[in-house]
């Protein structure tokens, strides 16, 4: 790791740390209704999640290579830009995760960039046709295409299965639910670690350490996959709770109707040229799966939030992306001044979440106290946050955190109405 | 700007088909194994809901190699 400047040493932990938030955000696209279904035990299906996610990292460094390119402008974006960006899908990414909400890393991590590059080379910098097609239409099909599917499916599994049952059914299901959440695992690795990989690559060439069009080093490979792994084996039990137990109630049936409509909806997306992302598909196929089953009820008002958090993802990462890049222009302090509000406003989410611990213990029990006391943690987030190291940094949360937090906590009351 | 809706169609359709396809073998498998139980509670067998309940599974098997041979690839 010689001839690294500091700032390049920062973005690439930054980076890293952003790697390993998407793992343990993301465990819940593969596992949850593998957990909700009680298909694996929450600790074996992290523990397998984490594995194939390391395994998925070294498969290929297609999409690392192909990361960043077309977005916005790679000529002459300097590692602040970079840093910037991570600081801001960064938040977003735990402020979700605080309030249990399953959202796309890899969008947190596009607005980001987009709201960085914004505040260093101004508007014309980002195509903003790329958005449209890239961003804006995927989050809409994605759901729409993996619901669809999840609920004809579920819909054939009740018929076809009615004379299924007894213990071989029930083997069958928790073996079909296991394949297809390892397929998605697999995939999420190969895509998500690599975009890290990616990310770091870019960084060591805008910093001048890589030559241009350079394939990742092994030592970025080897520490993306790390991180992700680790980030998966934690677990987001908030996020898991919510896409498995949250949005629907499901059955073995329902759990691998979804699990199998959002592996194939993943990987025929990724392989026919129209990226959709794992979250909103595993979202939506949780859904359809609701909706398939005859009594099924899908929770509109969870389903709402998270709506919300989707929508608001991009533009919310790259206006803290854009600030954190505004305040790094001011020289070197001002990107400690960022790197220590990252530090310091991660540390009190994490305090935060600390007040009700959700764990691999009770990622499966949804019940009244928890509905009620989460509007409580979001106001409390607001107020343990908001008080942040500086000054400068206090405006970047402050226009940050009303975004998540009025959804969650405006319907309180519809979902437990539901439960 | 340019939506790329012939990919987006065929994503939609490939997915579709390819998910209730995949339901369908599967759920058709467990049937032949559940067949088998309940045949074999009564002290019988189903050679033939085995057979095809085997079929469908390899099916199902051929489909997970392809998807890791796409993750690879």
């Amino acid at each position: 790791m010689e001839g690294i400047s500091l700032i390049l040493a920062i973005v690439v932990i930054t980076a890293l740390a952003f790697d390993f938030t998407n793992g343990f955000h993301d465990t819940a696209n593969a596992m949850a209704t593998t957990i909700s279904t009680g298909a694996l035990k929450p600790k074996v299906a992290v523990a397998m999640s984490a594995v194939l996610n390391l395994v998925g990292a070294f498969l290929s460094v297609e999409v690392a290579n192909t990361i960043s390119k077309g977005l916005v402008d790679e000529s002459g974006i300097r590692p602040e830009v970079i840093f910037a960006a991570l600081v801001g899908a960064i938040l977003w990414n735990l402020l979700t995760w605080l309030v249990g909400l399953p959202s796309s890393s890899s969008h947190a991590l596009m607005g980001g960039l987009i709201g960085a590059t914004i505040a260093s080379a101004g508007v014309g910098a980002v195509h903003g046709d790329v958005l449209v097609t890239k961003v804006l239409i995927p989050a809409i099909a994605a759901p729409l295409v993996a619901g669809i599917a999840a609920m004809i499916a579920t819909r054939l599994t009740y018929t076809l299965g009615k004379k299924a049952d007894g213990k071989a059914a029930a083997k069958g299901y928790r073996a079909g639910q296991i394949a297809s959440a390892g397929l998605v695992s697999l995939a999420h690795g190969t895509n998500d670690a690599q975009k890290t990989m990616g990310i770091i690559t870019l960084a060591l060439v805008a910093g001048g350490t890589l030559a241009p069009d350079s394939d990742p080093p092994t030592w970025v490979i080897l520490s993306a996959g790390v991180a992700i792994a680790l980030g998966t084996y934690l677990g987001g039990w908030r996020i898991i709770r919510t896409m498995g137990k949250g949005l629907t109630d499901l059955q073995p049936q329902q759990g691998f109707a979804a699990q199998t409509s959002a592996a194939t909806v993943i990987l025929a997306s990724s392989h026919l040229g129209f990226s959709l992302s794992t979250t909103h598909s595993v979202s939506g196929a949780v859904m359809g799966a609701g909706l398939g089953r005859k009594g099924g009820v899908v929770r509109w008002s969870t389903a709402t939030r998270m709506f919300v958090a989707w929508g608001l993802t991009l533009p919310a990462a790259a206006l803290v992306g854009a600030l954190a890049e505004w305040v790094t222009n001011f020289g070197d302090w001002g990107t400690a001044v960022v790197a220590v509000f990252l530090v310091g406003s991660s540390f009190a989410i994490w305090k935060v979440s600390r007040r009700e611990v959700i764990d691999h213990t009770n990622v499966n029990d949804v019940d009244e106290t928890a509905e009620q006391e989460s509007p409580g943690v979001v106001t409390t987030a607001m107020a343990a946050v908001t008080p942040p190291p500086t000054a400068a940094a206090a405006e970047e949360l402050a226009a940050t955190i009303p975004a998540p937090a009025s959804p969650a906590s405006t319907d309180p009351a519809p979902s437990q109405a539901a439960v | 700007m340019k939506i790329d809706w012939a990919a987006l169609g065929s994503v939609f359709g490939v997915s579709l088909v390819v998910t209730v396809a995949l339901v369908a073998l599967f759920t058709l498998g467990i049937t032949g194994l559940s067949r088998r139980e309940r045949a074999a509670a009564q002290g019988g067998s189903a050679p033939l809901a085995v057979t095809g309940a085997y079929a469908c599974f390899a099916a199902c098997a051929a489909a997970v190699a392809y998807g890791i041979y796409l993750i690879v690839a």
